[in-house]
C-alpha cells in the first residue's frame, strides 16, 4: 500500500514480462497436452505457471486476475493429481483462461490497474469443471500439495485470515495509513484503534516472517545463471563494440605502413584478436533462440486448424538455433504468415488427405539451423503443394505474365510467382491469412534484413519455404569496390562470385537485344554498370576492363560492373542521414579504416533502379553457348577450411593427396615440424590464418595435411578439413599484403584466401632444406 | 543583455549571413567529404564527425549561387536542426557580432529567389546588412 512507487513500477514491469512469457509457455503446453493428456510433467508445469502469476498479482492487488488464475490453478491441481481427466471442454476453458489472462495483463500494462471486466464466466466455467471434488476456495488458501504461501503475505491479510480483525477494521486501518498520511506501521495503528492486542500483532508478524522465508523458488524454469538486461543497454554496448571495430580497422591500416614499429604491430595484432572475440561475444548477447518466435505458433496452428476443420501437427527442430534479436523481430510476422498459409491453403481437409493416401493429420515441420554464416529456417508441410497450372492461369488473369511467358516458364519459376505483388491463390481471399498481406511482403521483409526466401514445391506432396538470413545485421562483411574514384561497400549477403573482365581472354560483356549481358557458364547474366547507374565519371583507364560482381536480389542474379575490387572489410552499418536516405541504391553508410565515409550499396535498390531484374527474368531460361568461358579452361581448385571462420583455396595442380596423421607422429627436426612419410621427412607448414596447429590445442588428435609436391620435393600443408573441389574459373582480387596469400576470391558465395604455396615453401629455412635433402638421400641409398 | 544576441557571420560570395552562436555546435575547416551520387544537389556529401556520419549541405547551392572555384576554401558550420546534426558549408567565417533585437527588419522585397525563403530577418550593421538565416529551412531535407 504505502509502497515506494518506483519499486512498484519495477516490480510491475518484471511481473508483466514474466507473466507474458509464462502465458506463452502455458499455451504451448496446453497444445502438447492434447496429444498427451495424462502427462503429469506438463500438467505440473502449467500449474506452476498459473501459480506464479497468481502469487505476484495477489501482492500487487489485482484481485480479478487473482481469482481467475486461482480457479485455473485449482482445476490444474486436480488434473495433475489424476482426480480429473483432461478433455476438450477443459482444454477450451483453459485456453479461454490464457486469453483472458492475456487481456487482463494488457489492460494492466497500459493502465496499471485492472479493467472493469470481472471475467466471472471464465471463473465460473473453471469452477464448474473442477466440481464436484474441489470447492472454490477463498483467494488466499493455497492448494494442498502446492508450495506454501504466495510471496510475503501482508500483515493485514494475515490478521483478517486468522480472524483477529474483520476486513472492515483492516480497511479502516489502511485508510488511516494511506489517506491520513499516518506514517506508523499498520500494526501500531490497529493496536491504537483497539482492534488488536500487541500479542496478536507479534504472532501475525511471526507468521509473516515464516511465510517469507519459506517463499518457494517458484521460478523453477529460468536458470539462476541468467540475468535480465535492458535491450537498450545491450544496443549501446553493441554500438560501442562497433566503434571499437572501426578503430581497430584504422589501427590495422596504420600497421600496414612500412614504417610501423614492430612492437606496435604486435600490440595491434593482440588488439585485433581481442576485438574479434569481444565482437563475437557481444553479438551473442543479442542472440535469442528461434524457439522464442516459434513458441506462439503451435497455438496459432491449433486455433486455425480448428477453424478450418483440419487436423495439423506442428513439429519443431532446432528451437535452440540463435538469431540476433533484430532479426527475430523482423521475421516474426513473415513466419506467422507462412505458417497460417500452410494450414489454410496447403494442408488438405482430413477426408481429402485420406483419399490421397495420407495420414488424416497434416504435418507442419519447422526447421532451423546455422550453416555457412547464415541462419536457415524451413517451413515444410505435407499438404497438397502448389498446382502450377492453376498458378499460371491466375498469373495470366492478373496480368502478371503473358500466355506466351506462361508456356515457356519452368515450374520452378512459376512457383516463384507467388512472391509477386498482388498475388493470392486462394479461391476466395480468406480472412484467415490472405487478406492484404501477400508473400511479396514476406519476401520484402526478409530481404530488407539481407535474407532470401524460396519456395520448393512438391505437387501433391506439399511445399517447403526456405529462408536464409545472415547472422548479424550491424557488423557485416562487405566487398569494397571502386567506381568513379570512390569506394562503395557491397554486403556479402547478396554476393555470389566475382568475374574479372579481360578482353584478351575473352571475358567480355556482350550485347543481347541491346542490353549488356555476360555469359556465365551457360547462363546469361544481365549487367549493370555501377558508374552509369550512379552517373559517375570513370577514372579508370579501360585497359583493365573492370570486374563483375555477381549478385542476387529477389531470387534473380545479375552482374554489377565496377572499376576495381579492393578487398573485403568488416564494416559497421550506419543508417543514411535523413537528407539522403531517399536514394534507393544505398542502404546505409560506414566509416572506413582510414576514417572516410563509404556508401553501402543496396543490392535490391540497385537492381530495381536499373530494371535489370526484368531482363534477368527474360534471359533466365535461355541456355547459351559458353563462348566466354571456353576461352580459358577452369583450373580446379581445392577449397579447405583453415579455421572456424576462414577458408582457403589451393590450386589442385600440385596437390598429391590428403593425408591424416596422428598428432603423436608429428616430430621436430631442426626446429621445424615434420612427419615421417613414405620413407622421407615431410615438413609441415601451417596455412596462413591457421589457428592452432595441432600441438597443444584441443583438436581430436588428428592432423589433416595436404601433401603438395612441386617436382623437387613435397611439403605438407596443415589444414582443418577439406570443404570441396571447385571447377569454376576463379577470379582473384588483391588483398593487402599477407604472407602466403596471393589474393582472395569469392567461391560459392564465401570470401576465400587464395594460397600462394610456392612462397610458403620458399620460406622454409635453408638449413632445414639441407637437412631434408640429406635425409631423403640417405633413404634412397638405403632403399 | 536579453535584447541582443550574438551572431556568427557566415560568408558566401559577397553576402553575409548570421546564425545565432548558440545554435552552432562547432566550426571545422576543410573536410574529406564522400559525395552521395543521386542525392539532392544541395547535399555536398557525407563526412565523419568523430564517428557520427553527418550530411554536408552547401549554402551556396541552396541559394542557387554559382559554384565556387574549385580549391577555394570552405568551412563547415556544424548545426543542430529539426533534421538532425548537419554541416552547413560556407566559404568562410566572419566576426561574431552582437545584434540588437530591436534593429531587425523583415526581408526586403528586393531579396528574391531562394534567399527569400532562407532569410528570417535582416539586421543593419555598420555599413552592411546581415541576413539572419533560418537554420531549419537552410538544412531542410529536399527531394532529389
Amino acid at each position: 500500500m504505502a509502497d515506494d512507487t518506483d519499486e512498484t513500477d519495477e516490480l510491475l514491469g518484471e511481473f508483466l514480462i514474466e507473466s507474458f512469457e509464462n502465458l506463452d509457455q502455458i499455451d504451448q503446453d496446453l497444445v502438447a497436452l492434447e496429444r498427451d493428456p495424462e502427462s503429469t510433467e506438463i500438467l505440473s508445469a502449467i500449474f506452476r505457471a498459473f501459480h506464479t502469476i497468481k502469487g505476484t498479482c495477489g501482492f500487487l492487488g489485482y484481485t480479478t486476475l487473482g481469482s481467475v488464475t486461482h480457479a485455473a490453478e485449482t482445476l490444474l491441481a486436480l488434473l495433475r493429481d489424476g482426480s480429473l481427466v483432461y478433455d476438450a471442454d477443459i482444454a477450451t476453458a483453459l485456453m479461454r483462461t490464457t486469453d483472458a489472462t492475456r487481456e487482463m495483463l494488457t489492460v494492466i500494462e497500459t493502465t496499471h490497474a485492472e479493467g472493469p471486466d470481472d471475467y466471472q464466466e471464465v471463473v465460473a466455467e473453471l469452477q464448474r469443471l473442477a466440481n464436484p471434488e474441489a470447492a472454490a476456495d477463498d483467494a488466499d488458501a493455497p492448494p494442498a500439495d502446492a508450495p506454501p504461501a504466495p510471496p510475503t503475505p501482508k500483515l493485514g491479510d494475515i490478521l483478517v485470515e486468522s480472524g483477529v480483525i474483520t476486513p472492515t477494521e483492516l480497511a479502516i486501518g489502511l485508510v488511516q495509513q494511506a489517506d491520513a498520511g499516518d506514517k506508523r506501521p499498520l500494526g501500531e495503528i490497529l493496536i491504537d484503534s483497539g482492534s488488536v492486542t500487541e500479542e496478536q500483532i507479534a504472532a501475525a508478524l511471526a507468521d509473516q516472517k515464516r511465510a517469507r522465508s519459506a517463499e518457494p523458488a517458484a521460478r523453477a524454469t529460468s536458470a539462476d545463471s541468467t540475468l535480465r538486461v535492458d535491450v537498450k543497454l545491450l544496443d549501446t554496448i553493441v554500438t560501442l563494440v562497433g566503434e571499437l571495430v572501426l578503430t581497430r580497422n584504422q589501427i590495422r591500416q596504420l600497421t600496414a605502413a612500412e614504417s610501423a614499429d614492430a612492437s606496435f604491430v604486435a600490440a595491434a595484432q593482440r588488439l585485433n584478436g581481442v576485438t574479434a572475440e569481444l565482437q563475437s561475444h557481444v553479438m551473442k548477447t543479442r542472440m535469442q533462440p528461434i524457439g522464442a518466435v516459434w513458441s506462439k505458433l503451435p497455438r496459432v496452428v491449433r486455433d486455425l486448424a480448428v477453424q478450418c476443420e483440419k487436423r495439423v501437427r506442428v513439429d519443431m527442430h532446432g528451437q535452440d538455433t540463435e538469431l540476433d534479436k533484430a532479426i527475430v523481430e523482423a521475421i516474426k510476422d513473415p513466419l506467422t504468415h507462412m505458417v497460417r498459409n500452410a494450414v489454410d491453403h496447403g494442408i488438405e481437409l482430413p477426408a481429402e488427405r485420406v483419399a490421397a493416401g495420407k495420414p488424416e493429420e497434416g504435418q507442419l515441420l519447422l526447421r532451423a539451423f546455422h550453416e555457412g554464416g547464415h541462419v536457415h529456417i524451413e517451413i515444410q508441410d505435407d499438404g497438397k503443394g502448389i498446382d502450377v497450372s492453376r498458378l499460371k492461369a491466375k498469373a495470366i488473369q492478373k496480368r502478371l505474365i503473358t500466355k506466351a511467358q506462361a508456356e515457356e516458364m519452368s515450374d520452378r519459376d512459376a512457383v516463384d510467382l507467388i512472391f509477386s505483388p498482388g498475388f493470392s491463390t486462394a479461391e476466395k481471399v480468406s480472412d484467415l491469412s490472405g487478406r492484404g498481406v501477400g508473400m511479396d511482403v514476406v519476401r520484402t521483409n526478409i530481404e530488407s534484413i539481407g535474407g532470401s526466401v524460396e519456395c520448393e514445391n512438391r505437387p501433391g506432396a506439399g511445399t517447403t519455404f526456405k529462408i536464409q538470413i545472415p547472422l548479424t545485421l550491424a557488423i557485416v562483411p562487405a566487398l569494397i569496390a571502386t567506381g568513379g574514384g570512390e569506394r562503395f561497400a557491397v554486403p556479402h549477403a547478396n554476393l555470389l562470385e566475382l568475374v574479372g573482365l579481360d578482353a584478351n581472354s575473352g571475358h567480355v560483356i556482350e550485347s543481347v537485344q541491346g542490353t549488356p549481358v555476360y555469359r556465365l557458364r551457360g547462363r546469361i547474366l544481365p549487367i549493370v554498370y555501377l558508374n552509369r547507374e550512379l552517373r559517375l565519371e570513370s577514372t579508370e583507364r579501360s585497359d583493365h576492363g573492370g570486374t563483375i560482381i555477381v549478385l542476387r536480389a529477389d531470387g534473380e542474379e545479375f552482374g554489377l560492373v565496377v572499376d576495381h575490387v579492393i578487398g573485403t572489410e568488416e564494416i559497421v552499418v550506419k543508417p543514411l542521414p535523413a537528407h539522403v536516405d531517399a536514394v534507393t541504391v544505398f542502404s546505409g553508410c560506414t566509416v572506413m579504416g582510414d576514417g572516410e565515409v563509404a556508401l553501402i550499396i543496396d543490392v535490391r535498390g540497385m537492381a530495381e533502379q536499373s530494371r535489370v531484374l526484368d531482363q534477368a527474368a527474360q534471359h533466365r531460361d535461355t541456355a547459351v553457348d559458353n563462348l566466354g568461358d571456353s576461352a580459358e579452361p577452369a583450373a580446379p581448385v581445392l577449397v579447405v577450411k583453415v579455421s572456424a571462420q576462414t577458408q582457403a583455396a589451393i590450386a589442385l595442380d600440385n596437390v598429391e593427396r590428403l593425408e591424416v596423421f596422428d598428432r603423436k607422429s608429428v616430430e621436430t627436426a631442426a626446429g621445424h615440424r615434420v612427419v615421417q612419410y613414405r620413407g622421407s621427412l615431410l615438413p609441415l607448414i601451417d596455412l596462413p590464418g591457421m589457428v592452432g596447429s595441432g600441438d597443444g590445442d584441443d583438436s581430436n588428435g588428428d592432423v589433416s595435411v595436404i601433401v603438395y609436391s612441386d617436382g623437387r620435393r613435397s611439403v605438407g600443408l596443415v589444414i582443418d578439413s577439406v570443404i570441396d573441389i571447385v571447377e569454376e574459373h576463379v577470379t582473384q582480387y588483391e588483398v593487402p599484403d599477407r604472407f602466403g596469400v596471393s589474393g582472395a576470391a569469392v567461391i560459392k558465395g564465401v570470401v576465400t584466401d587464395v594460397i600462394d604455396v610456392p612462397s610458403l615453401v620458399a620460406a622454409m629455412p635453408a638449413t632445414f632444406e639441407e637437412l631434408l635433402a640429406n635425409a631423403s638421400e640417405r633413404v634412397t641409398t638405403d632403399a | 543583455m536579453p535584447d541582443s544576441r550574438a551572431f556568427c557571420t557566415l560568408i558566401v560570395g559577397d553576402q553575409l549571413f548570421g546564425v545565432d552562436v548558440l545554435s552552432i555546435q562547432e566550426i571545422i575547416g576543410e573536410q574529406r567529404i564522400t559525395p552521395v551520387p543521386l542525392a539532392p544537389r544541395t547535399v555536398v556529401g557525407l563526412l565523419n564527425l568523430r564517428g557520427e556520419i553527418i550530411p554536408a549541405i552547401s549554402l551556396r547551392t541552396s541559394l542557387e549561387l554559382p559554384e565556387a572555384d574549385p580549391g577555394s576554401p570552405r568551412t563547415h558550420v556544424v548545426l543542430c536542426s529539426t533534421a538532425g546534426t548537419s554541416s552547413l558549408v560556407v566559404d568562410g567565417i566572419g566576426d561574431v557580432v552582437d545584434v540588437d533585437e530591436a534593429a531587425f527588419e523583415s526581408p526586403p522585397d528586393t531579396l528574391q529567389g531562394p534567399a527569400k525563403e532562407l532569410v528570417r530577418a535582416v539586421h543593419k550593421l555598420d555599413g552592411h546588412l546581415l541576413l539572419e538565416l533560418d537554420i531549419d529551412k537552410a538544412l531542410a531535407i529536399h527531394a532529389a
